[in-house]
C-alpha cells in the first residue's frame, strides 16, 4: 500500500514535472515564429551598453528583428569561446564584432561564414581596409566600427599633455605607466619600431624583432601595471594612481566628459589604429538575419550615430558620412596612425608570445 | 557498532555514486587534458588530433622552470602564513562561547562568498598610494608620504593569505574543537606552562590535521590565477596565469594542458613526499 501511494505521488510529479517543462520549452518558440531574432556580440561593459541603447533599437524598428546581445570579453578569449562552440554545432552569437588579430585566426579554421557583399547595399562606399577577406577571396568579416589605442594621461598629475610615445621611455616616468600585458592586443612592438627605429619594416625579421624588443625592454623600470582587465587600468588613471599609459581613445573621451582627470592624446607618431568586423559563425543558423544586419550598420547615417553614441571612428568613406570636422576629430586624427602588423600575430604567434612572456616576466 | 571489511561485491554499492561522479567530473576531464597534451598545435589557428611531445619540450625551459618554483614556493608560503595565523586563532575559536564560535565561523563563511575579483580589487585599492592603508599611516605621522604597496609580492601573498584563511580555519576547527581538554589538564598537572603545553602537547596529537591542512592550503593557493595577475608584477605571476594566457589568449590548449599536467604531477608528487614523510614519521 505505502508503496503504491508513494509510486502514484511519484508519477504525478513527474507528470506535473514534464507539463510544466513542456510549457517552458514550448513559449519561446511561439515567440520566435512571431519574432526574428539575431544574437549579437559586442563588447561587454560600456560598449554593450552604448549600442543597447542607441544602435539595436534602431535596427528593430527598421528591421522587426530583435536583437539578443551577448557581452564578449575583448582580447582572444571570445574566439576560443566560439571555436569550442563551432566545434559542437552551437554559436554562443550568431554575430559577433571581432578584432582583426582574431579574424585572422579564425579564418585559418574556417570559422567565419561567408558573407555576400551584393546582398549590402553601400558595400562601395566601405573603405577597403575594413572588409577582411579570407586568401581565395571570401568575405570573412564587414568592418564594424574602428578605434584608437592611444598616450592617455592624468591631467592633475600632467598638466600639459605629452606629445610623443617617447614620454614611456622617460627616467622621470618611473613606476608610473600602464600597458597592455599581450603583445597581440598591446602592438607596443609596432609603437617602439616607429618611435625609434623608423616604421615597422624592422619587424620583417626575427632579429629585426629582437632589435625592438631589447629597445622595448628599458621601458619595464616605468611601468607600474601590465594589465589584462581594462577596468583595472581605467579605474587607476581616473584616479591618479598610474597616471600614464596606452588605453583606447573612445573610453578614455567618455570618461573626460563624465568630469574625471583624463586625456587622450594623439602622439605625434599616430595612434595605434584598430577595428572590429562583423563576423558570422559557421555554427550559425541565422544568416539571413545577419546579412540584413551587416547591411543596416552599413549605412552612412548609423556610422554617424555610432561615432557620436559610441564614440568610435567609421569604417566608411568620410565624404558620404554627415559628421562635422569637430565630430570627427573627437573619433579620429589626421596624424598618420600606427598599423598593427597583423601578420606576425599569426605566422609568429608562438615565437612572439614567447619571446614577449620573457620579455616582461624576466 | 563495528566496521566490516566488504567482502562481497555488494558491499561496495554505497561507494558506486562516488566513485562514478569522480570519474565523470574528475577522471574523464582529466584524461581529456592529458589527450589534448600530445595534441599538434596550429599555429594562428587551433589544434589538431596527434601524438606529439613538442608541447613538453617547450616547457622544459630555465624560463618556465624558474616560473614552478617560483609557483610551489608561494603556495607553501601561503600555506605556512596561513598555519601560523589560523592555528592559534583556531584554538582560541574553540575556547569561546558556543554563540561567539557560530558568529566567527559564519563570518569566515562570509568571505568565501566574496569572488576572487572582488577580493582582488579591493585588496589593490586597500594597498594602493591614492586610497590606500598607507595615507592612514601618515595621517597617523608613521609615515611622510603615502606608499604603493600593489602590485607587489606583499601583495598577492596578502590576498592569497586572506583568501585561503577560511578554508584554514574550517579544516583545522573540526579537530581542535573535539581536542580531549584532559590533555592539557595533565599536561599543566604535571608542570608544564600553558605555551608549553600547546607546543608539546595540542600541536604534536593534531600533527595529522595540520598537514592536511597544509596541503589543502597548497593546493588551493598553487591554482590561483587571477590575484597574481591584479596585485602582482609580472614575475610574481604563476604557472597558472601562463596557463590561462596560453588556453585563453592564445588558443594554444595543447600547451596549456602540458603545463597544466606538469602542474599536477608536480604537485601530487610533493603531497606525496609530505604524506610518506609523515607516516615515517609516526613510525619512530
Amino acid at each position: 500500500m505505502t508503496k503504491e501511494t508513494k509510486f502514484t505521488l511519484t508519477r504525478r510529479t513527474l507528470l506535473a514535472g514534464a507539463a510544466a517543462g513542456a510549457s517552458v520549452l514550448a513559449m519561446p518558440n511561439v515567440l520566435r515564429a512571431q519574432d526574428r531574432t539575431i544574437k549579437v556580440g559586442v563588447y561587454g561593459g560600456y560598449f554593450k551598453d552604448s549600442f543597447d541603447k542607441h544602435v539595436f533599437p534602431e535596427f528593430t524598428n527598421a528591421t522587426g528583428i530583435a536583437v539578443e546581445s551577448v557581452a564578449e570579453p575583448t582580447g582572444e578569449a571570445w574566439l576560443v569561446q566560439l571555436e569550442q562552440a563551432a566545434r559542437a554545432g552551437a554559436a554562443p552569437a550568431d554575430l559577433s564584432m571581432m578584432s582583426q588579430v582574431a579574424m585572422l585566426k579564425g579564418q585559418s579554421t574556417d570559422l567565419w561564414a561567408p558573407i555576400d557583399l551584393s546582398k549590402i547595399a553601400k558595400a562601395d562606399d566601405l573603405l577597403p581596409q575594413f572588409i577582411n577577406k579570407y586568401p581565395d577571396g571570401r568575405v570573412a568579416g564587414v568592418g564594424a566600427v574602428a578605434w584608437y589605442i592611444t598616450l592617455v594621461t592624468n591631467t592633475d598629475v600632467y598638466p600639459e599633455a605629452p606629445t610623443s610615445w617617447g614620454a614611456f621611455w622617460d627616467p622621470a616616468n618611473k613606476e608610473r605607466l600602464g600597458l597592455l600585458a599581450l603583445v597581440s592586443n598591446s602592438f607596443l612592438l609596432e609603437v617602439t619600431a616607429k618611435t625609434y627605429f623608423g616604421g615597422t619594416g624592422i619587424l620583417d625579421t626575427e632579429e629585426g624583432i629582437l632589435k625592438v624588443m631589447d629597445k622595448l625592454a628599458e621601458v619595464k623600470p616605468n611601468v607600474q601595471l601590465w594589465y589584462r582587465d581594462e577596468a583595472q587600468f581605467e579605474q587607476a588613471l581616473k584616479s591618479g594612481e598610474i597616471p600614464m599609459g596606452q588605453y583606447y581613445h573612445d573610453v578614455t573621451g567618455l570618461a573626460a566628459a563624465d568630469g574625471f582627470p583624463v586625456r587622450s592624446t594623439f602622439p605625434k607618431e599616430g595612434g595605434i589604429s584598430d577595428s572590429g568586423c562583423w563576423a558570422l559563425s559557421r555554427a550559425s543558423d541565422k544568416a539571413d538575419e545577419a546579412q540584413i544586419f551587416i547591411d543596416f550598420m552599413t549605412q552612412p547615417e548609423i556610422q554617424s550615430l555610432m561615432s557620436r553614441k559610441v564614440g568610435t571612428a567609421p569604417t566608411m568613406k568620410r565624404s558620404v558620412l554627415d559628421l562635422t570636422d569637430e565630430e570627427f576629430a573627437a573619433v579620429s586624427s589626421d596624424i598618420d596612425p600606427i598599423i598593427p602588423r597583423y601578420d606576425l600575430y599569426t605566422t609568429k604567434a608562438d615565437w612572439l608570445n614567447q619571446k614577449w612572456t620573457e620579455l616582461i616576466v624576466n | 557498532m563495528r566496521r566490516m571489511p566488504p567482502e562481497r561485491a555488494a558491499d561496495y554499492y554505497p561507494i558506486a555514486y562516488p566513485a562514478l561522479m569522480l570519474g565523470l567530473f574528475f577522471v574523464v576531464p582529466f584524461a581529456i587534458m592529458l589527450a589534448i597534451s600530445f595534441f599538434q598545435r596550429v599555429q594562428g589557428g587551433f589544434y589538431e588530433p596527434a601524438f606529439t611531445f613538442a608541447n613538453y619540450g617547450r616547457f622544459l625551459s630555465v624560463f618556465f622552470g624558474e616560473v614552478l618554483v617560483f609557483s610551489l614556493v608561494l603556495a607553501a608560503l601561503v600555506s605556512a602564513v596561513c598555519l601560523l595565523l589560523g592555528v592559534p586563532f583556531t584554538y582560541f575559536l574553540t575556547k569561546l562561547s558556543r554563540k561567539a564560535q557560530v558568529f566567527w565561523l559564519v563570518a569566515l563563511l562570509g568571505v568565501l562568498s566574496l569572488s576572487e575579483v572582488i577580493i582582488g580589487f579591493a585588496w589593490s585599492t586597500l594597498l594602493s598610494r591614492t586610497a590606500g592603508l598607507s595615507n592612514l599611516l601618515v595621517a597617523i605621522g608613521f609615515m611622510d608620504r603615502p606608499d604603493a604597496w600593489t602590485p607587489g609580492f606583499g601583495a598577492v601573498l596578502t590576498g592569497l593569505v586572506y583568501q585561503a584563511f577560511p578554508y584554514t580555519v574550517l579544516v583545522l576547527y573540526p579537530s581542535f574543537s573535539r581536542l580531549d581538554p584532559s590533555l592539557m589538564e595533565a599536561s599543566r598537572t604535571l608542570g608544564a606552562s600553558p605555551l608549553k603545553a600547546f607546543f608539546t602537547v595540542v600541536l604534536p596529537v593534531l600533527r595529522k590535521t595540520l598537514i592536511a591542512t597544509f596541503i589543502i592550503v597548497f593546493i588551493f593557493a598553487l591554482g590561483a590565477y587571477l590575484l597574481p595577475q591584479i596585485l602582482g608584477r609580472p614575475q610574481h605571476w604563476t604557472l597558472s596565469v601562463l596557463i590561462t594566457d596560453q588556453a585563453v589568449y592564445q588558443s594554444n590548449m595543447p600547451f596549456a594542458a602540458a603545463m597544466a599536467v606538469f602542474l599536477v604531477v608536480a604537485s601530487l608528487s610533493l603531497v606525496l613526499v609530505v604524506a610518506a614523510l609523515n607516516r615515517k614519521g609516526a613510525g619512530q
